[in-house]
């Protein structure tokens, strides 16, 4: 294809957020819409995650990552997006200057009058966890385990130990188990699951693997490849506990230890980010900071389900699309939304009340500490309740979203801050 | 028989709720805390529990050497490993479309294997 000097909307990544932002700023009016994608083909991690889970809330089906992630493949090139493949973006400017390279066209530039990024998040390393030992080869994270086993076709080991119950380990275990390996324990240094409940049940459990909670790596044990590892309980306060320690043999440590929105490119347009997420700060329809930069899916904070993330491209497509049309909205207030009690972190950061004339705003956001036991949901305003709902349990390993709709319209409006908070009923 | 009361968590959605089923042996009597889909998952895990599985087959001829396919329903859990064996053996080549059968009726258990994805022959 041949560059355009100018478009309407771009979008850097074409996973899951990027590809509904791309759809839906194409669906709602931007002309030209690119999608800038620095694999060689489209789809982004969910092409790694050959498992099922995926469509649940969007398509009300039960679909594996490779097949949730073509829909909208197929969906983006039908609506006419256009997309620039094994491309890498360098930088963006305030002013929605984008500058490129790639092997096709070497180095470029183009002028967007909106940006959507869409770079997803970043798996964290040994270096970021701070595992002491010898530096062997076997110490991989989870997900590049995941693109080897099942892109291109290598296996990573035989025994595995597997650091950080989150969702990409468990699943790992799993897979690995499928293809013939032994998973040898998995470790969880928080007094819980970091992941969902049932990939504990149908990963672990029913292939007897055990989880122990409260236990990390002391030491990883190996010269040229990883021999065994030195596994530890620790006390509420991660300190190691004497006494405890395991030797379990092992050639590979996988590390399934969190995932942080990548935002380098966000930080050189100037886009805040906000310590806590990672992520920009973010309005009701993913604006950052920064008029016509928009953000979408994991790079604003990391999702638990896609059906989320494809939820959040599609308005921050939307918006953008908006602004393409309409220009920027002038005088409008925001309006701050802050985490109250047991709220680690809430998005949007600040609101639009005009938004909420149009359509309901959903506000997501994760617990500090899990509570088992019914709870509620809270939006207030100053000492007085807007708004609630009932969930059975909030756990930190699940998001916890409350709408709030076109009926608390004036009361919002007339707000200086909301707070949520996630209180026991 | 005597009734048995116990947690089991519903792996059907991302839910995973904690179901607490009463059953008479293998009949479920009732079920709290799910919805309709949680109660016709206790009823069959406890007569023939059954996973969602997906896998890969080699692939000729695509931008990647594996082409990840996966069941159509869930698959009766104690025949996984006997599955995956049988995809091990498995040699398909592009192109392939997305949901495309690559083994029909496998196992004779009348649940068929599809492509997750479409590939593409790549030349050169």
């Amino acid at each position: 294809m041949t560059i355009k000097v100018r478009y309407d909307v771009v979008v850097i990544g074409s996973g899951p957020g990027g590809l509904a932002a791309a759809i839906a700023a194409k669906k709602n009016g931007a002309q030209d819409v690119l999608i800038i994608e620095r694999d060689i083909e489209p789809g982004g991690i969910l092409l790694q995650c050959i498992h099922n889970g995926f469509g649940v809330e969007v398509f009300k089906q039960d679909l594996p990552g490779p097949s949730y992630a073509q829909r909208f493949i197929n969906e983006a090139f039908q609506v006419g997006v256009e997309f620039l493949l094994d491309t890498m973006v360098l930088n963006i400017t305030r002013d929605h200057r984008i500058a490129a390279t790639s092997k096709r066209h070497g180095f470029f530039t183009i002028q967007a009058k909106a940006v959507v990024l869409a770079m997803g998040c970043r798996e964290r390393t040994r270096a970021q966890v701070r595992l002491p030992g010898t530096r062997p080869s076997g110490v991989f994270t989870a997900g590049t385990a995941q693109r080897w086993v099942n892109v291109e076709g290598y296996m990573p080991g035989k025994n595995f130990v597997i650091l950080g119950s989150g969702d990409i380990g468990m699943i790992m275990a799993r897979r690995l188990t499928f293809e013939g390996a032994k998973v040898e324990r998995v470790l969880e240094v928080m007094p819980y699951l970091s992941g969902l409940t049932r990939n504990y049940v149908q990963c672990l459990m029913d292939f007897d693997i055990e989880l122990q909670l409260k236990h990390t790596v002391k030491n990883i044990i190996g010269k040229n490849r990883v021999e065994a590892i030195e596994a530890v309980a620790v006390d509420d306060r991660w300190n190691y506990i004497p006494g405890t320690e395991e030797i379990i043999p092992c050639d590979t440590l996988l590390l399934s230890v969190g995932l942080i929105p990548e935002n380098e490119l966000s930080r050189q347009a100037g886009v805040l980010i906000d310590p806590v997420t990672a992520g920009p700060f973010v309005d009701d329809g993913f604006q950052t900071n920064i008029p016509g930069i928009y953000s979408a899916g994991n790079v604003v904070h990391v999702y638990d389900l896609v059906d989320w993330v494809t939820e959040a491209g599609l308005i921050a497509g939307r918006s953008a699309a908006r602004l393409v049309q309409k220009g920027p909205q002038l005088n409008s207030k925001t309006i701050p939304v802050k985490a109250g009690e047991n709220v680690r972190y809430v998005v949007p950061h600040n609101l639009n009340p005009d938004h909420l004339a149009e359509d309901d705003i959903r506000i997501q956001m994760r617990v500090r500490q899990p509570i088992e036991a019914p709870v509620w949901v809270e939006v207030r305003i100053g000492g007085n309740l807007l708004h609630r709902k009932a969930e059975p349990y909030a756990r930190p390993g699940e998001m916890v979203t409350i709408p709030l709709k076109p009926a608390h319209l004036d009361e919002v409006k007339a707000a200086s801050e909301l707070t949520v908070a996630i209180v026991k009923r | 028989m005597a009734k048995l009361s116990e947690n089991v968590i519903c792996v059907t959605c991302p839910k995973g709720c904690t179901l607490i089923v009463t059953r008479d042996g293998e009949t479920v009597i009732d079920v709290e805390n799910g919805c309709k889909r949680g109660k016709d998952y206790a009823q069959q895990e406890l007569i023939d529990p059954r996973r969602m599985v997906a896998s890969s087959v080699r692939l000729k001829g695509g931008l990647h050497p594996l082409l990840p396919v996966y069941t159509s329903v869930p698959f009766p859990k104690p025949r996984i490993p006997e599955l995956l064996a049988l995809l091990r053996k498995i040699e398909i080549s592009t192109p392939v479309t997305l949901d495309q059968i690559v083994l029909e009726n496998v196992l004779d258990t009348g649940i068929n294997i599809h492509a997750s994805r479409e590939m593409k022959v790549v030349t050169g």
